[in-house]
């Protein structure tokens, strides 16, 4: 596992049935992109996220695929409708297969 | 008729106020939509024969965008050192069994630090900075290893203890027995050196609000470091900024943590009494 990696989310508590509201996301994690060479020469194996995705009562919102080119401590900013109270769920992929996950509920009304 | 057009944009821009581009906006800082900062103040007194009347944080020099990542903490980069250090805080190191949090308890316990260093250390008989006081923490009483002085391990404990103390106003002594100091600070600050024979006076005093290539000078107020930088996507330390600046005019720097940078940095500090704490902070 990757060390220092540590995922965080920032939505509202509560919305309005129907409500579009700003989701944004951040994880902490050094994306290393498998072209870099240490100081031997030696190529640094490639350690990044490669897929970030967001579900709200089990429906999928958003599924991101990442490559190597996307820098340091990925930031995903989006809209989502909340049609009802409910958690949305986040998932990130490493590389080396570990799974990162958080939720936050949402009240509606 | 193209001759005709060319003219008239030529007396447009001659028409237009002697305004650069670079110059500083009037933008107001709000983080989080509640913390107030104060990024322009009036000088400090001792700074009357500089010819600023107006002391600003470097954040007016930076676009809005980059100004936009520190209004909200969750989108400050510099937050995410700041997480790492509070893991060190509470982190037991060193011969002593002790961790930061042992004898400072909570990081809040550090309110109000940030914004009277660099300052007089009675026992020690030196002006200390606070990354000089976190290493000699680290070395007397955990027993632990010394970080590196601009280190990233530092760099993230300065932004923890700088959090603390933001938007108190910066207010550090420059009478007294640091008086002396403050002084050879001064004249580091009026100093020329390198090939380029620039002191910071040349740009951050004679020049702020001018373009340098193509970034913009700003007066070099340190009220806002740790500074994370998009260009090295981490965070940078004041001696680091020093060392990067008077290599750019092509001379020998002086070394981070030496005596040297330490009145530079009490003497650059007191150009911005007045001015909020506003660290960790973003710029290009």
């Amino acid at each position: 596992m990757a060390s220092g990696v540590k995922p965080r989310v920032k939505a509202p508590k509560s919305a309005a049935a129907g409500e579009v509201v700003t989701i944004k996301t951040l994880i902490s994690h050094k994306m290393e992109s498998g072209q870099r060479k240490d100081k031997e020469g030696n190529l640094i194996p490639r350690s990044i996220i490669n897929r970030f995705t967001c579900d709200f009562n089990g429906q999928n919102v958003i599924d991101v695929e990442l490559f190597p080119a996307i820098s340091t401590n990925p930031y995903f900013e989006f809209e989502a409708t909340i049609p009802e109270a409910g958690d949305m769920k986040f998932t990130w992929y490493d590389d080396d297969g570990s799974v990162y996950e958080d939720s936050k509920s949402i009240q509606v009304g | 008729m193209k001759f005709k057009a060319l003219t008239a944009a030529a007396a447009l821009i001659v028409a237009m106020p002697v305004m650069s581009l670079a110059d500083p906006d009037d933008d107001q800082l709000v983080i989080n939509g509640d913390l107030e900062i104060t990024t322009k103040a009036a000088a400090p007194a001792h700074m009357e024969e500089t010819g600023i009347d107006t002391i600003m944080s470097g954040w007016h020099f930076r676009s809005d965008e980059t100004q936009a990542l520190e209004m909200d903490d969750f989108d400050n980069p510099g937050m995410i050192f700041v997480d790492k250090a509070i893991d060190t805080w509470n982190a037991v190191e060193g011969s002593a069994g002790k961790s930061c949090a042992s004898c400072h308890d909570d990081p809040s316990s550090m309110k109000g630090v940030r914004a009277v260093y660099p300052k007089w250390n009675e026992e020690a008989g030196e002006v200390r900075t606070i990354a000089a006081q976190v290493n000699d923490c680290r070395k007397t009483r955990m027993g632990a290893e010394t970080w590196k002085y601009d280190g990233d391990d530092m760099a993230a404990m300065e932004a923890l203890i700088t959090l603390q103390s933001r938007g108190m106003p910066v207010n550090v002594a420059i009478d007294g027995p640091v008086q002396a100091v403050w002084e050879q600070g001064k004249d580091l600050y009026y100093t020329r050196t390198g090939q380029l024979d620039l002191s910071c006076a040349s740009c951050h005093e004679q020049n702020y609000g001018n373009m340098i290539r193509a970034d913009h000078l700003s007066q070099g107020q340190i009220n806002a470091f740790p500074t994370y930088r998009l260009k090295n996507a981490k965070l940078n330390t004041v001696h680091a900024r020093f060392k990067g600046c008077v290599r750019d005019t092509r001379a020998e720097t002086y070394k981070p943590g030496s005596s040297e940078f330490v009145a530079l940095e009490l003497y650059v500090a007191s150009r911005g009494n007045g001015l909020s704490v506003e660290g960790p902070s973003v710029r290009n």
